[in-house]
């Protein structure tokens, strides 16, 4: 059944049991997004941490209301890019844009994007491919707030 | 009169395709646009192979039996809803564009060269709309108000029985009033509102009413003079006809007097390069090509509605309406945005499920062939006002069937196991 091909059970555990959940400090830059078509919303923090060459992802911590697409997908991009260098976690953003954009064709990698590879049926759906999106170009905003914000003026 | 729901049905060719690897089209959708008969889309074609030409301005036969097609639709629209006479009708692309060109006008109006005084806006004076409005007859007048300095003022709604608190009338509406602009039939709600109480206390006080018809039209008989409307917008698309087309009534006395709104081509009377006067409405208002098919396409539609008739097609739907409402307050754990019964109601239906997200309810309803509407339905500041995100809709028309509200309660109660919310 297309169903459950949507609605991966990897998606309904994130949703039922979100990861990173909650508003936390410190943060260095907090976004809060909307989905025009069903007022879904997230309010996302993140924070950066200095180490070297580049910052590494410190923490993401958010607050959403919305699907459970939304609300998993938030969890699963917590999961997978807090403890990544900027650099790469923007790398694994850029992948996961492009299986939301593959219409169900893509060949996710597993070792890239973990948990998120689920997501790959939602693709097939247009209108749910914002849903899924949500938290991820919420923690795109953030992240260049803060390494705007880091820049020495 | 009764309608022959099985007959209607072989009217509308898309309810033979099916939806979702070979399931059934169960389209629950109908608020956000209706299907269409064979009628229409046969008037669309016949316009294209027999008379296409460009109207008003085309000296040769085609061009006049355009004209006659788009001028024929204005009189069957004066007609449909009781107005004095065509002139009163201006076609639109959509209602949304009707209530814009209010507003515009009444910007322009109160812009430059001052226009009349009752279209005149500026600080002190005052508009008045409902909290129940779709975003197209809010946030007009929310510009209208910035570029004036006007204040937008609102009727509140009393709670998840979808009606307007009605007791603030009286301060609402005052002698600062210009304009009072209500919806007639919620489009989330269903709620039908008491539109000529309204009104009249409108009028008492000098103010102009501009009514948003898109949901009643379609489903009922609607008289702009019974209403006592000055203003009253409709669009095709959700009464059977085509996209692209939509009408904005207005009282003749006032439309000769507001300013126009888009300026082009056949808007005009003479053209200088320092000014140009106009032509007289409806004419004034409809710049440049106006969507031609799409008027020989609503005329149709009006055409089938009314060999239909509306009182037969009210009938079905409030049988309709009162199954689904039975239906679905049988569920555990679905809660009814509106009216809780068929009485002064219309089929929209929004409900909440709890603890399954409305775009998860659609999801699982559109895996079974079942087409309903998930989010704010554009009405976002209602949704902020009873306390909820969004909603599901579902929404009936002429073609629905009995069986059709019970596949939606069945599918309510999958959308339910699959979420493990029972």
């Amino acid at each position: 059944m297309q169903l459950e091909s949507l609605y991966q059970e990897i998606i309904l555990d994130h949703y039922r049991h979100p990861h990173h959940k909650g508003l936390r400090e410190p943060y260095d830059a907090e976004v809060r997004h909307v989905n025009p078509t069903c007022g879904d919303e997230v309010t996302l923090r993140v924070a950066l941490k200095d180490a070297g060459a580049e910052p590494i992802v410190a923490d993401i911590s958010y607050d959403a209301l919305g699907c459970s697409i939304s609300q998993a997908s938030a969890s699963v991009l917590s999961d997978l890019v807090i403890g990544k260098p900027v650099s790469e976690a923007l790398a694994i953003c850029g992948q996961f844009v492009t299986l939301m954009q593959s219409r169900g064709e893509a060949q996710p990698d597993e070792d890239v994007l973990g948990d998120a590879i689920a997501f790959a049926g939602v693709s097939k759906y247009p209108a749910r491919i914002k849903c899924a999106l949500l938290g991820w170009m919420a923690w795109k905003d953030a992240t260049a707030q803060a390494m705007k914000d880091d820049e020495p003026s | 009169m009764t309608l022959d729901v099985a007959r209607i049905r072989k009217d509308f060719p898309i309810l033979d395709r099916t939806v979702r690897g070979g399931q059934p089209l169960i389209y629950l959708d109908s608020a956000n646009t209706s299907q269409k008969p064979r009628q229409v889309i046969d008037a669309l074609t016949e316009f294209y192979e027999r008379h296409n030409a460009n109207i008003h301005r085309a000296t040769h036969e085609l061009g006049e039996e355009a004209t006659e097609a788009y001028e024929g639709a204005r009189i069957k629209v004066a007609r449909f809803i009781g107005a004095a006479d065509e002139t009163e009708v201006i076609f639109t692309k959509n209602i949304s564009e009707g209530i814009n060109l209010v507003a515009y006008s009444m910007g322009n109006a109160s812009a430059g060269r001052a226009g009349p005084a009752r279209f005149r806006l500026g600080p002190g004076d005052e508009i008045v709309i409902t909290e129940m409005e779709h975003h197209s007859n809010l946030v007009p007048w929310q510009l209208l108000c910035e570029r004036t300095g006007a204040t937008l003022r609102w009727f509140k709604v009393t709670g998840w029985d979808g009606q307007l608190d009605l007791s603030t009338a009286g301060d609402l509406i005052n002698e600062r009033t210009k304009l009072v602009a209500l919806v007639h039939q919620s489009n989330v709600l269903g709620t039908i509102n008491p539109v000529r109480e309204i009104a009249d206390a409108a009028h008492a006080v000098g103010a102009l009413v501009l009514v948003d018809a898109a949901q009643s039209v379609p489903h009922m008989p609607v008289d702009v003079a019974t209403l006592g409307a000055d203003f009253l917008g409709f669009t095709s698309h959700k009464m059977c006809g085509p996209t692209g087309i939509g009408v904005l009534w207005g009282r003749r006395e006032l439309l000769e007097e507001m300013p126009p709104f888009l300026g082009g081509g056949e808007m005009i009377e003479t053209v200088h390069m320092e000014r140009s006067t106009f032509a007289p409405p409806p004419h004034k208002f409809e710049a440049g090509t106006m969507p031609i098919a799409q008027a020989a396409g609503l005329a149709a539609a009006i055409d089938y509605l009314g060999e239909v008739g509306l009182d037969a097609v009210h009938a079905h739907e409030q049988r309709l309406l009162g199954h689904a409402l039975t239906q679905l307050a049988a569920i555990d754990g679905v809660r009814i945005l509106g009216p809780a019964t068929p009485a002064n109601r219309g089929t929209a239906i929004s409900f909440e499920v709890d603890g399954v997200h409305p775009h998860d309810v659609s999801q699982v309803l559109d895996e079974h062939g079942i087409a309903v509407r998930a989010g704010h339905h554009c009405a976002w500041p209602l949704h902020r006002a009873l306390g909820v995100q969004a909603s599901t809709r579902a929404s009936f028309y002429l073609y629905n069937t009995l069986d059709e509200v019970d596949a939606l309660a069945e599918g309510i109660r999958q959308a339910q196991r699959f979420f493990q919310v029972t």
